[in-house]
C-alpha cells in the first residue's frame, strides 16, 4: 500500500480534520455506515447526533453564524438526503457556509430505483452553491478539499457531497488542502479602486446620506464590523440594517436607526426613502426591505458593495456597484476617505439628523403594556433586560416572535444573531440554538419562538438534553400562527383560515417529558421572576410565555406600499393593501 | 415601450469545465429564474483541458440580460461568460437536415431552391431529399419556409454557433 493511502471513509474524516473541523452534525444510515465506521475509530471529530436531519443543517448554520467557520453535516442517502433540503436551502438564501456530505447507493446501483436511492446531486443542484457526485474514491479527496474552498469563497453558500457506499469502502491516495486548487473559481475580492474613489465622492458630498447594512458585513468577518463602525463614526451618518445585518453595528449607538423594511422602524424607513445618497454595504435589495421598488428611495444615488455581481442591479439599479468582499472595500474607502482628507457636510448634515429625530419622536415600536395580560413585545424587552449584561446568542423561529425579536432584542456585536431571513424557515432556532450553544459552551443561547414554529422541530429538545446544552427556548405563545393571522386580518377580512394553534402541547410536561425543565408565566408581574428561574436552570429549559393573542406586529410597511406609507401601531385601521399589494406574499 | 423594456437577442458563449451535470447546472439556472432559451448548443473543444462551450441564444431586457450574464458567471465550474452580441461582432451559425417528400414538379422546384441556398443533398430516394443546409438562423428560417409547400416532412437543427470575429481567443 502507498503511503497516504486509505479508504474513502477515512479520507473524509482525514481531510475534515484537515480543514479545522472538529464538530459535524448528523444521522446515520445504511448507505454512510463506512463513514460512521471511521468516526468511531477517531476522536478528533465531535459528532452530534441530532434526531431529524432538517436539524443537523440548522445545528451546523447556527454553529457557522455565531463562529463563522463552516458547519458540516453527516447524513444518509435518501430521506437523509431529502430531509436536509430545507436546511441547505435555508443556508443558500442566508448565505452560510455549510458542507453537507450524503451518503449514496454503490455506484453500481445508481439509477435502479435501489432502497434509499434518490437522485441527490440533481433533487439539491439548485438549492446548493455546488455539489458533486464522487464516483471514484481518487476524486474523493479533491473534491473533499474543494468543498471548503468553494462552500467558504466568494459569496458564502451550502455545497454537498454525494459520496456512493462502495467509494466509501476503496481505497486512493490521501492529498492535503494546500495541493489542491480550484480550477475555475476566483471570486473577486478586493473592489475595483476607481469605482470606490466614485462612490466616496457620493459619499462625502451626500446631503441626507444613510447606511443600509446587511449580512455581508457578517459573513464578511469581525473585520468587517470593526471597519464599518470606523467608518459610520468618522462620517457621522445614520446607518440602519436588514435583518441578517443586524449587530453589526452597536443597536445602542446614537447613530443606529434601527432596522429597515417591512418591519423596520419608521425612522431607519423614512431616512431610506427620503435620502439623497444610500450606501449599501453587503445587502442585496430583498423584497422585504424595498417594498414597493418604483418608490423605492426615489430621489437617491444608491452605491452598492456585493461580493456576488448577479446582486448588483437584480432589483434595483445602482449608480456605483462594487464587486468584493465588505471587509477589503471598507479598507479601501477608508483609506481614501482619509487620504482625501474627506469632511462631510456639517451643516446639511445636522438638517439631516433634525429630520430623523422627528421621525425618531414617533417611537413606532412603542407598545402599551397593562393589564393582566403579557405584550410579546413586553416579553422580549424584559428578556433583554435580564440577559443584556451576559455573551447572549439569540436565535428565532419565523414569525411575528421573530420581528419582535429583530425590535426589541438589542444587538451590539456580529454572530450573535441567528434567524431565517430569506427563506423564513420555521423550525430553524431550536436547532440552530443547539449549533450555536455546542460552539459556545458557556455562553447563554436563548431560541426566541412562537408555539406553532417550535413544534416543526422540537424534537432537537432530545438532542439538547442528550449533549446537555443549556439552549433556552423562550415561547411567545399567542396560540396562533401569528403572522398568518396578522395577515388573515389585514387581507382576508379576519377569516382565520386554519391559522389558530389547535390541540397545544403542555409545554411545561412536554419539557418534562423530554429530561428538560418546563416554566411559565401568565402575567406581567411574575414574568421577571420566571425569566430568572430560566436562566438560573442549568439545562435546557422551555419557557411558555402565555401572551396577548391578537397583539400585531408593527410598525409594518403593507405589500406594495413604499417607506413612507408605513402602517404605525396607533394607527392602524388606517387603509392598507391595495389590490396588486394583495398579489405580493 | 422605453429602452429599459426592450427586448433584446443576444448569442452567449461559456466555457464550462466538463464535469458531470454541467448542462443541467446551466438548463436549470434558466428554467429556475425563468429566463429565456431559444437554442443552446454544447460541446467539448479542448479533449486535453475538459472544457466544453456552451453557446446560448436567449432574449430579455436588457437589466435581464445583465442579470442572465452574472448569474451563469457564478456558477462554480463555469471559466468564462462572454456576450457575443454586446461585446463583439459575432459570426453564428446554425446547421439544418431538411427532409422533403415529393415528386414531380414539387421535387424539381425543391431541388432547385437547394441549389441557390448552397443546401446539399445527402440522402435520396425516389420519393425524397435530405438536404444540408448552412448558415445564420434567418437562413434556415427561410429555407425551411420555402420547402413547406414542397413536401417538407421533418426538420433537425444543431441551433446557433457563434464565435467572435478577429483574432482574439475567448
Amino acid at each position: 500500500m502507498a503511503e497516504n493511502e486509505m479508504t474513502g471513509a477515512e479520507i473524509v474524516i482525514k481531510s475534515l480534520v484537515d480543514q479545522g473541523v472538529d464538530t459535524i452534525f448528523g444521522y446515520p444510515g445504511g448507505a454512510v455506515l463506512p463513514i460512521y465506521d471511521a468516526l468511531f475509530q477517531q476522536n478528533k471529530i465531535r459528532h452530534i447526533l441530532v434526531r431529524h436531519e432538517q436539524g443537523a443543517v440548522h445545528a451546523a448554520e447556527g454553529y457557522a453564524r455565531s463562529t463563522g467557520k463552516p458547519g458540516v453535516v453527516l447524513v444518509t442517502s435518501g430521506p437523509g438526503a431529502t430531509n436536509a433540503v430545507t436546511g441547505l436551502t435555508d443556508a443558500l438564501m442566508d448565505s452560510i457556509p455549510i458542507v453537507c456530505l450524503t451518503g449514496q447507493v454503490a455506484t453500481h446501483l445508481i439509477g435502479s430505483d435501489a432502497f434509499q436511492e434518490a437522485d441527490t446531486v440533481g433533487i439539491t443542484r439548485h438549492c446548493t452553491k455546488h455539489n458533486w457526485l464522487v464516483k471514484s474514491p481518487e476524486e474523493l479527496t479533491r473534491v473533499m478539499h474543494e468543498a471548503f474552498y468553494v462552500a467558504t469563497n466568494g459569496r458564502p453558500g451550502p455545497v454537498v457531497i454525494d459520496i456512493p457506499k462502495d467509494v466509501q469502502f476503496q481505497s486512493a491516495e490521501y492529498v492535503g488542502p494546500k495541493n489542491v486548487a480550484h480550477r475555475t473559481y476566483r471570486p473577486t475580492v478586493k473592489g475595483d479602486v476607481e469605482a470606490i474613489k466614485e462612490a466616496i465622492d457620493l459619499i462625502a458630498n451626500a446631503k441626507k446620506p444613510v447606511f443600509y447594512t446587511g449580512g455581508g458585513i457578517i459573513n464578511s468577518g469581525p473585520v468587517a464590523s470593526q471597519l464599518l463602525r470606523e467608518f459610520v463614526k468618522l462620517t457621522g451618518y445614520p446607518i440602519t440594517s436588514t435583518l441578517m445585518g443586524l449587530g453589526a453595528f452597536p443597536a445602542s449607538d446614537k447613530q443606529w436607526l434601527g432596522m429597515v423594511g417591512m418591519h423596520g422602524t419608521f425612522e431607519a424607513n423614512n431616512a431610506m426613502h427620503d435620502c439623497d445618497v444610500m450606501i449599501n454595504i453587503g445587502a442585496r435589495f430583498d423584497d422585504r426591505v424595498t417594498g414597493r421598488l418604483d418608490d423605492f428611495a426615489p430621489n437617491s444615488k444608491k452605491i452598492h458593495v456585493d461580493i456576488d455581481a448577479s446582486s448588483i442591479n437584480k432589483n434595483v439599479r445602482v449608480d456605483v456597484g462594487i464587486i468584493g468582499d465588505c471587509a477589503h472595500v471598507l479598507e479601501d474607502m477608508l483609506r481614501i476617505w482619509k487620504a482625501k482628507a474627506r469632511q462631510p457636510d456639517k451643516a446639511a448634515l445636522g438638517d439631516w439628523w433634525k429630520q430623523i429625530e422627528v421621525w425618531r419622536e414617533r417611537k413606532s415600536l412603542s407598545f402599551r403594556q397593562n393589564g393582566e395580560t403579557i405584550k410579546p413585545q413586553y416579553a422580549v424587552q424584559r428578556l433583554y433586560e435580564l440577559t443584556k449584561d451576559r455573551e447572549t446568542y439569540i436565535t428565532t423561529e419565523v414569525g411575528q416572535h421573530q420581528m419582535w425579536a429583530a425590535q426589541h432584542y438589542h444587538f451590539d456585536e456580529p454572530n450573535r444573531w441567528m434567524t431565517s431571513g430569506g427563506l423564513g424557515t420555521m423550525g430553524y432556532g431550536l436547532p440552530a440554538a443547539v449549533g450555536t450553544q455546542i460552539a459556545h459552551p458557556d455562553a447563554l443561547v436563548v431560541d426566541i419562538a412562537g408555539e406553532a414554529s417550535i413544534l416543526m422541530n422540537m424534537q432537537e429538545i432530545s438532542t439538547a438534553v442528550q449533549f446537555m446544552l443549556p439552549v433556552k427556548i423562550f415561547i411567545l405563545n399567542n396560540e396562533y400562527m401569528g403572522m398568518v393571522r396578522q395577515w388573515q386580518e389585514l387581507l382576508h377580512g379576519g377569516r382565520y383560515s386554519h391559522s389558530y394553534s389547535e390541540s397545544l402541547p403542555d409545554f411545561v410536561k412536554l419539557a418534562e417529558a423530554y429530561g428538560a425543565k418546563g416554566v411559565r408565566a401568565e402575567t406581567p408581574d411574575e414574568l421577571d421572576a420566571k425569566i430568572q428561574e430560566m436562566l438560573d436552570t442549568p439545562g435546557p429549559v422551555i419557557f411558555d410565555c402565555i401572551v396577548d393573542k391578537y397583539e400585531n406586529c408593527y410598525p409594518m410597511i403593507p405589500s406594495g406600499a413604499a417607506h413612507n406609507q408605513m402602517i404605525l401601531a396607533d394607527d392602524a385601521d388606517a387603509p392598507t393593501v391595495t389590490e396588486a399589494g394583495k398579489m405580493l406574499v | 415601450m422605453s429602452q429599459e423594456e426592450k427586448i433584446e437577442r443576444h448569442a452567449i458563449a461559456v466555457l464550462v469545465d466538463n464535469e458531470a451535470g454541467v448542462l443541467a447546472r446551466v438548463i436549470g439556472l434558466f428554467s429556475g429564474r425563468g429566463y429565456n432559451i431559444e437554442s443552446l448548443t454544447v460541446a467539448e473543444v479542448d479533449q486535453a483541458e475538459h472544457t466544453s462551450r456552451i453557446t446560448i441564444v436567449t432574449s430579455g431586457t436588457p437589466m435581464v440580460i445583465e442579470q442572465i450574464k452574472a448569474q451563469l458567471d457564478r456558477l462554480v465550474p463555469v471559466h468564462r461568460v462572454m456576450d457575443l452580441t454586446a461585446e463583439t461582432h459575432a459570426v453564428e451559425r446554425e446547421m439544418a437536415l431538411v427532409k422533403v417528400a415529393s415528386t414531380g414538379e414539387k421535387r424539381v422546384e425543391s431541388l432547385r431552391l437547394a441549389d441557390a441556398f448552397r443546401a446539399r443533398v445527402i440522402d435520396t430516394t425516389h420519393t425524397s431529399f435530405i438536404f444540408e443546409v448552412t448558415g445564420a438562423p434567418d437562413k434556415i428560417d427561410a429555407f425551411i419556409g420555402l420547402m413547406r409547400p414542397l413536401g417538407l416532412v421533418d426538420v433537425s437543427r444543431t441551433g446557433v454557433v457563434a464565435i467572435a470575429r478577429g483574432p482574439e481567443a475567448m
